[in-house]
């Protein structure tokens, strides 16, 4: 299967990168080919298989409810892009 | 030539009071700085490795040193590293100063290990070259046009040139074992759940695990012993003890069943690589191992299942990079979508980008089932067949890769055929097994051909085992690129 | 035409445990921002989630009150999007196999008993959030809400009106509060909720176009916002429209909904199992042992109360409106070892009315179970009259000491000596010579003046039976 632009387009606007013209038709392209080696997989009958999410076939360890972290603002803000009064900034968020 | 020497002899050494910590932690450092022009390393600390060899030194004189105290040790820059640099390759995080240790830091502290640097890796670990770097390509020390292998490209040209006599990698596909295979050293990816993932930066969640890459099974043995273990912050770390590995390096090999898939021989394989392989196993057999043929049917659409599980499991993990609360913002934007879609454009490099779209295409509405769906399923049969598999034999054995390294800038326009080197390596990653890559041979042109090793869950003592007694009665794994 | 509003409610309760869902982090509301925000939390490359254990039990606990399916195995799942109080870009919720399915709630309007169901409750983590005060012209994130634990219950589109939905959300409000999971505090927004509303021709089968009312904070405003989004339905309906599919926020302020600008645009969430947690596996075990920890539900109660106490179905449903009501009430009547109407009027009245004027939650009540039962005790064995009983109230609500010490320091114990009493009466009725004389000739009721005279001269405190009595024996007739 081959994927058009305006799927890609889409795709990369859900994954939030910017792609220019030349991008575009770049990444259409080598997409394409890779899903074409993807689809190899539909060689396989894999009817009443059950789906493998993790390798290990184990189940969910469960912590005990206790605090044991502290504040750690300043050591994890020093690298931030921007903040003020304890807050990450970002661009101005529309409701 | 004190940096020739494995791990176990620096230790030895050591211990034997022929020298400190900080002399054997300088000789690396000069070492390193003479070969910059691998560009196996992101960042190097001098400062904090001398310092770390301080106190290993002072920690040995109080009596309290370990096997690994005082040993310089190079890390892939994927683990967290507290007060340090920590890119993945990544421009996204070229400015990224972790402010914790990922557990495996933390436990190489623990141990008394100086960590001598960061090393070079493809950009978030996709790649099988090392080219997808944002710090430029790693060069591949027997032939400087040619690829180390890839991800952790930087470990393995660190350890093959001798800069230090051990480092990390992590393995999502073949990570560790294609670039040990590459540059002719012993790689090991545990099984899944070995190796805490804590402050490993993600790639693919199911399938990542770090390892050992050294120049001996010995030196990894001593290595897992340290990285391996359960992490109550890993809720997929699994909770079993760890063997010591060490003590049982010299078993007899006499009755081992060594598996060979067929699927691993045919079309697409080096002819110089299957010889090479072939002889291998004619040393087990002399040893008093036994051949089993056997078919893993599936392991063919293991490169498709991975390109759909991978990509999709990083689409997500990736999630994070947005220029909010740390790593790279692109410095102009218009509104807050704009402002994300500028810093994941110029924060990743072209290969990132293509597995994210892959990976965000096969979870989307009205595709999930025909891929993701698909390749889950798929992943159960591959991990079947292996299961069968050691029905018949106690590690199946095959190529680590395709073929030797091949030059820089030879696969960047054709990403199908660099996937496609990995075709032997990613069946385990899916399988969650453990696999391990040793010296066997070179090729005419001089360069490394490794042999793969795959073992039953939680195997990794005998893999190790059985990967010593062969290097007991080979010299692969001692020779060294010239010029180093 | 006559139009059928169909609502369904989907409530986000935050669960009150210690430290997050996924991190150890302290989930105390109201913290300096981003200080309750570990590496886990804000999304460091590199950390990994972690299953607090009070979470499932608390969901499960939801469950067997609400009569539903526990499944025995569930699954998390990353729900993707980007939004900058959503660290990872996807948050950790439960989307094809949640731990709870199949619950109902019974809710009674204008006297009639209707049953919802409840389609689901799923264990998720909460984002952190946007505060849009100018920060020159930025917003700013505070994540300390980020992976706090919620419950998401999500009905069946079976309430009719906004009457109904109200009585739903009281009752589950009432519900998650009883069973301790969650403080039910909406300001603070740990009790969320959204309704999906829409309206169909009545006795049509298909569901009309529904839109969803986003954080509904207040019961308050639940009918208004319902009322008003029906009524606009209808109306784009009616003017030959169709109903678009979106997001609305309701504007308290303005009493109106408006749909969202931003967040929602054509989303594809793209869940798929989060690999860093394997599937949330819980046992008969488990299980038993939180039903062994399961509270008498608030129906039960007030049934018992009826039964045990001899209380109207009107004073059993207010006491046990909320369990802190009716324990208090419970530990006052056997304290009191008086009796349970005498108990409950006293909790109803005075002590509910007390705490009202004042915004006071029973716990925070400045009387404490022994001292109301120690006013009562005196109520019962005649130390002080009922009339007295309300000042002596007072002054304890107003921390002047329990109730047999303000009676001494006051002085308010109650005449119950004949000989004083009888005093007390020939005094004012020597002194009412006039009203001696209309009672004389017949005019009966002259008899409340006197009881009045009297009570007003011993200041209150004179048995009002024995100033009756003697009274009586006293005026001729």
């Amino acid at each position: 299967m081959s994927l058009d632009k305006d799927t890609v387009e889409k795709i990369a606007h859900l994954a939030r990168l910017q792609l220019n013209e030349q991008e575009l038709q770049a990444y259409t392209d080598s997409l394409s080919q890779i899903l074409g080696l993807i689809e190899q997989m539909n060689a396989v009958d894999t009817t009443g298989v059950a789906p493998m999410a993790h390798p290990q076939d184990t189940v969910l360890r469960l912590r005990e409810d206790r605090i044991e972290e502290t504040d750690q603002r300043e050591k994890f803000q020093r690298i931030s892009p921007a903040t003020e009064a304890g807050l990450y900034l970002v661009p101005k968020v529309i409701e | 030539m004190i940096h020739t020497k494995t791990v176990a002899e620096q230790s030895a050494a050591l211990r034997a009071g022929e020298l400190s910590s900080t002399e054997l932690t300088q000789a690396c450092l000069e070492r390193t700085e003479q070969h910059r022009e691998l560009n196996a390393f992101i960042t190097v600390d001098a400062e904090r490795a001398l310092a770390q060899a301080g106190v290993a030194d002072e920690r040995r004189t109080r009596g309290e040193a370990g096997p690994l105290t005082g040993v310089p040790i190079a890390q892939k820059d994927i683990f967290c590293t507290d007060g340090m640099l920590t890119t993945c390759g990544s421009r996204m995080l070229s400015n990224f100063t972790a402010p914790y240790d990922a557990t495996v830091i933390r436990k190489f502290n623990e141990a008394g290990a100086v960590l001598l640097g960061k090393t070079n890796m493809d950009e978030f670990a996709m790649g099988s070259s090392n080219e997808t770097s944002f710090f430029g390509p790693v060069k591949n020390p027997w032939q400087a046009d040619a690829v180390p292998g890839g991800s952790s490209g930087g470990s393995a040209a660190a350890v093959t040139a001798r800069l230090v006599p051990a480092a990390t990698g992590t393995d999502t596909g073949g990570s560790i074992r294609q670039p040990a295979a590459l540059c002719g050293i012993t790689g090991l990816k545990p099984t899944y759940g070995r190796v805490s993932r804590y402050g490993m930066t993600a790639f693919a969640s199911s399938l990542d695990q770090g390892g050992p890459m050294a120049q001996t099974a010995e030196d990894a043995a001593l290595l897992l012993g340290v990285m391996a273990g359960f992490d109550p912050r890993d809720s997929t770390s699994m909770d079993k003890p760890v063997p010591d590995y060490v003590q049982s390096l010299n078993h007899d090999l006499k009755g081992l069943r060594i598996g060979l898939p067929e699927e691993y021989f045919g079309e697409g394989l080096n002819a110089e690589v299957a010889t090479a392989v072939n002889a291998a196993i004619e040393v087990y057999r002399s040893l008093g191992a036994e051949v089993v043929r056997l078919s893993l049917p599936n392991s063919n659409l293991a490169v498709p299942c991975y390109y759909v599980l991978a990509p999709a499991e990083a689409s997500s993990n990736l999630s994070r990079y947005d220029g909010v609360r740390y790593g790279y913002r692109a410095p102009e934007y218009t509104d807050l979508t704009d402002m994300y879609e500028k810093t994941r454009a110029q924060g990743f490099g072209a290969e990132v980008k293509r597995r994210i779209m892959i990976g965000t295409y096969a979870l989307s509405a009205g595709y999930y089932d025909a891929y993701y769906l698909k390749a889950q399923k798929l992943r159960r049969l591959i991990a079947e067949d292996f299961r069968q598999a050691f029905e018949a034999c106690d590690v199946i054995m095959g190529p680590t890769s395709p073929s030797t390294a091949f030059r820089l800038g030879e696969m960047t326009d054709d990403p199908v055929s660099m996937y496609l080197n990995d075709i032997y390596t990613i069946p385990v990653n899916l399988a969650g097994l453990p696999g391990m890559s040793i010296p066997a041979g070179f090729d005419s042109k001089g360069l490394p051909i490794g042999l793969q090793l795959i073992g039953q869950y939680f195997d990794e003592a005998r893999l190790l085992n059985i990967a010593h007694r062969y290097q007991q009665v080979t010299d692969w794994h001692k020779r060294i690129p010239p010029g180093f | 035409m006559k139009w059928e509003p169909v609502i369904g409610l989907e409530v986000h309760a935050q669960l009150l445990t210690k430290s997050k869902i996924f991190s150890a982090a302290s989930t105390r509301y109201g913290a300096a921002p981003n200080t309750q925000a570990c590496a886990v939390d804000i999304g460091l490359p590199g950390v990994l989630p972690v299953m607090n254990i009070e979470a499932a039990r608390m969901a499960v606990k939801l469950g067997l009150a609400i009569g539903a399916t526990i499944n025995r195995q569930s699954v998390f799942a990353r729900k993707n999007y980007f939004y900058p109080d959503l660290p990872k870009g996807y948050q950790i919720s439960q989307y094809e196999l949640p731990v709870v399915e199949q619950g109902h709630l019974t809710i009674e309007v204008d006297g009639r008993e209707k049953t919802v169901g409840i389609t689901r409750a799923h264990l998720e983590e909460d984002a952190g959030k946007s505060l849009h005060e100018d920060f020159h012209g930025m917003t700013g994130i505070d994540l300390n809400r980020a992976s706090t634990p919620l419950l998401e219950i999500v009905s069946e589109p079976d309430m009719r009106s906004a009457k109904e939905a109200v009585a739903y959300l009281k009752k589950l409000h009432e519900l998650v509060r009883y069973l301790e999971i969650c403080d039910g505090n909406m300001q603070e927004g740990s009790f969320r909720c959204d309704a999906n509303v829409s309206v169909r021709p009545k006795g049509r089968e298909q569901l009309g176009t529904r839109s969803e009312l986003k954080n509904i904070n207040s019961f308050k405003f639940i009918d208004k916002a319902i009322d008003y989004e029906i009524e606009r339905q209808i109306d784009v309906l009616e003017g030959g429209g169709k109903v678009v599919q979106e997001t609305r926020l309701y504007d308290a302020a303005k009493g109106v909904t408006r749909p969202m600008r931003s967040k929602e645009e054509a989303n594809d969430y793209r869940y798929f199992p989060d690999p860093d947690l394997p599937p949330l596996v819980l046992d008969d075990a488990f299980i038993e042992d939180v039903r062994k920890t399961l509270p008498e539900l608030p129906e039960a109660k007030r049934a018992r109360f009826v039964q045990d106490y001899g209380l109207s179905a009107y004073d059993a449903g207010v006491l046990t409106s909320t369990r802190e009501m009716a324990d208090y009430y419970e530990q006052a009547v056997e304290a009191a070892n008086a009796d349970p109407k005498l108990v409950a009027n006293w909790v109803i009245g005075d002590l509910s009315g007390y705490l009202n004027k004042e915004n006071k939650e029973i716990a925070d009540s400045p009387i404490t179970v022994e001292m109301l039962a120690g006013l009562i005790r005196r109520i019962a064995d005649k130390t002080i009259s009922g009339k007295i009983a309300k000042d002596v109230f007072d002054a304890m609500w107003n921390e002047q000491g329990d109730a047999d010490t303000i009676i001494e320091n006051k002085g308010l114990r109650q005449i119950t000596d004949e000989g004083a009493i009888e005093k007390l009466i020939d005094e004012v009725l020597a002194n009412s010579p006039t009203q001696v004389e209309q009672y004389k000739s017949g005019q009966e009721k002259v008899f409340g003046y006197f009881v009045g005279r009297v009570m007003k001269a011993s200041k209150g405190k004179a048995n009002p039976q024995q100033v009756n009595k003697i009274l009586k024996a006293k005026l001729p007739g």
